[in-house]
């Protein structure tokens, strides 16, 4: 059975389509990973399944329940977490995290299992008033007080935007555990790295999924074979290799160049030799597995 | 019901957090109360006066020692001629200029009478011609009390000339105290701050910070949400009317004629209509900084249109159809009208019926306009 169903969906703001004619669905129990670059879609996405934004056409579902006519049931059925801190800054951790389990009609003791794992590393700050936390608190908090009605479906809109790295690997284990626990789980992310970690992902770009599937089969549907490559002057070798009409994308990745030649049968040397008309001093090139960013990158390409 | 009462605590619990607004509820009044009805006054005194008596008689001496003891002019100069006289004004020295031409006695006894000119500084137009008119009565007074006018040539008491006098009594503030007028119309302006304004900022903050977003994702009911606003500030609204009530009758000594208990249900009206204001405002703001500036164009318009410093009596029509159109003015005229002269319910009813209806257009706008789900 399907959490999430989404059928044609389209909303406009004036002139700009933010969300374009966009289906997809999320099976029960499912980490389904949004990813695209800002201004993709895809707060709008989750404002239309929260119920705080209507779609111009297109139908939606969340836990069986329609978007625009059950919404009162899916808002008790569903957490949510904006991708803005939007707590009461002025409350302490207690009070936050009671005033929404009481509003949801339920108490922190009743589902404290839940929460447990998350809430304990907080609960130290019990009297602090959330303005006052750090990031990540403000964040572990914050995924508490979406968690304590104990949803079907979790929304996290951009969870680890703006958190240091210790604290997303943290983030995602607990993920995990959530899942463990049988709650989907719909969460965006800018961050490429975070694709491999969800169970099906989905890949925004102005508003239109240009490709749903696992991680891995997305990676392994890559067309071509990938190379790295680099040079002591990695810039000029840059320009040099998009100049070059063999060579059909080139782009900076970390110390590398990572690209793509015309030709599907190309290796390391057909590269070395292309490079070799611009002698660059230390060239070095291999063959890479693709990841989830080059997949991203060869997809827009071809949009 | 059980989720109203949650709001509810956490509203209270925030409103007590932030000390800054909480003084400024229940302090920032009583200390308005307290000073602006002493300093706001319509009362003309001191002005100031240079006269050029060209004249140098005892007559002319007379009629100065006389504006001088009034107790209305203070006697700045006395230039040497007129064009020194207006120099003074434009200075800024002076006031008013009173020339007194040569042959100012001789006139006044043989032809029996003279022209004196009064030039008045216009800028500030109150006090231009309250000065202008204090110095003219002056001026008639001193006219009666001339010895020609009463005496004959041959030192025989003349038949004084039939006179109409007038004998005035101020009714309802009899000493026609400028704060009896004052008093209940910052009173109610206290009210208008609270029930207006700062629940507007309060809402405006839910949405600026982002809060609003997840109360809109749980079950909280939009009337929950508004109500869980409303009743708070409507309670603060009413406690700084009864600070306000008792610092009216410990400083000044007012205290209302007519039932306090009309007056209560008045200000519960009203604090409803202006909570109905603070709400429509907060739907249309999206930062405070816009509930803000909404709010001070309100603010505006009632504190000069509402009959608080000019009696709307003496508006032009437009201005006083569109007067009857602000709460302000309804609840202005009934509080001077309990606290000053002790009407009853049935005397101000319709004006109830006013207040009445602007809390339901108020707020049924306010309603409509708020939505959930955009």
């Amino acid at each position: 059975m399907s959490s999430v169903r989404v059928k044609n969906i389209i909303k406009t703001y004036g002139e700009v389509k933010a969300v374009d004619n966009v289906s997809f669905e999320v099976q029960k129990g499912e980490l389904f990973g949004l990813i695209g670059p800002d201004g993709a879609g895809k707060t709008s996405i989750f404002r239309i399944l929260t119920t705080l934004l209507l779609a111009d056409s297109g139908t939606a579902t969340v836990d069986g329940y329609d978007v625009v006519k059950d919404y009162q049931a899916i808002r008790n059925r569903v957490g949510y977490m904006p991708g803005r801190f939007s707590l009461y800054q002025d409350l302490t951790v207690k009070e936050n995290l009671t005033f929404f389990a009481t509003v949801f009609g339920t108490s922190i003791e009743e589902n404290y299992a839940l929460i447990k794992d998350i809430y304990e590393q907080i609960r130290p700050f019990n009297n602090r008033r959330a303005g006052k936390l750090s990031g990540g608190m403000k964040q572990k908090l914050a995924l508490c007080c979406a968690l304590i009605h104990k949803p079907a479906i979790l929304f996290l809109d951009e969870p680890t935007t703006g958190v240091d790295v210790v604290s997303r690997k943290e983030f995602w284990d607990m993920l995990n555990q959530l899942k463990k626990q049988g709650i989907t789980i719909v969460v965006s992310t800018p961050y490429m790295d975070e694709a491999m970690l969800c169970d099906r992902i989905a890949l925004i770009q102005n508003g239109s999924i240009m490709s749903i599937n696992t991680p891995d089969h997305i990676v392994q549907s890559f067309p071509k074979p990938l190379f790295a490559a680099k040079a002591d002057n990695i810039y000029r070798l840059l320009q040099d290799l998009r100049a070059d009409t063999e060579v059909e994308s080139c782009y900076a990745f970390g110390e590398y160049l990572h690209l793509t030649l015309r030709v599907k049968d190309g290796n390391e040397h057909t590269i070395s030799a292309i490079a070799a008309k611009y002698n660059p001093g230390g060239f070095e090139v291999k063959r890479i597995a693709p990841a989830i960013e080059d997949c991203f990158i060869e997809l827009m390409g071809n949009e | 019901m059980k989720i109203l009462r949650f709001i509810l605590q956490k509203e209270f619990r925030q409103i007590f957090r932030d000390k800054t607004i909480l003084a400024m509820m229940f302090i920032a009044p009583t200390i308005q109360l307290i000073i602006l009805p002493l300093a706001a006054n319509f009362e003309v005194k001191n002005v100031n006066v240079a006269y050029v008596d060209l004249d140098h008689s005892s007559y002319s001496q007379k009629l100065v020692n006389k504006i001088a003891s009034s107790g209305y002019f203070h006697i700045k100069g006395n230039p040497a001629s007129y064009k020194e006289g207006l120099k003074m004004i434009a200075h800024g020295d002076a006031d008013l200029v009173l020339e007194i031409p040569p042959g100012f006695e001789r006139n006044l006894v043989r032809e029996g009478s003279q022209k004196i000119s009064l030039s008045v500084d216009a800028i500030n137009g109150t006090k231009a011609s309250l000065g202008g008119a204090y110095l003219v009565s002056v001026l008639a007074d001193f006219n009666s009390s001339l010895d020609v006018n009463i005496k004959l040539p041959n030192g025989t008491s003349a038949a004084p000339a039939a006179k109409i006098s007038i004998a005035g009594s101020n009714w309802y503030n009899p000493r026609a105290e400028y704060k009896y007028y004052m008093v209940p119309g910052i009173l109610v302006l206290l009210l208008t701050m609270i029930g207006g304004f700062i629940t507007a900022l309060n809402i405006v903050k839910e949405k600026e910070i982002g809060t609003i977003e997840q109360i809109n994702v749980t079950p909280i009911r939009k009337w929950q949400f508004i109500l869980g606003k409303l009743i708070p500030f409507w309670i603060v609204g009413m406690i700084v009317f009864t600070i306000g009530l008792t610092v009216m009758y410990l400083v000044y000594g007012i205290f209302p004629k007519g039932s306090l208990l009309v007056l209560y249900l008045f200000a519960a009206v009203y604090l409803v209509a202006l909570l109905g204001l603070g709400l429509l405002i907060s739907t249309f703001a999206e930062t405070q900084l816009q509930a803000m500036f909404i709010a001070y164009f309100f603010m505006m318009i009632f504190m000069l249109m509402s009959g608080f410093f000019t009696s709307t009596d003496s508006m032009p029509g437009w201005a006083r159809t569109l007067s009857n159109f602000t709460p302000v003015t309804h609840f202005i005229k009934v509080v001077r009208l309990i606290v000053l002269k002790g009407s009853g319910l049935r005397d101000v009813g319709t004006e109830l019926l006013y207040l009445i209806a602007f809390a339901f257009a108020l707020n049924g706008a306010a309603v409509w306009n708020y939505r959930k789900t955009k």
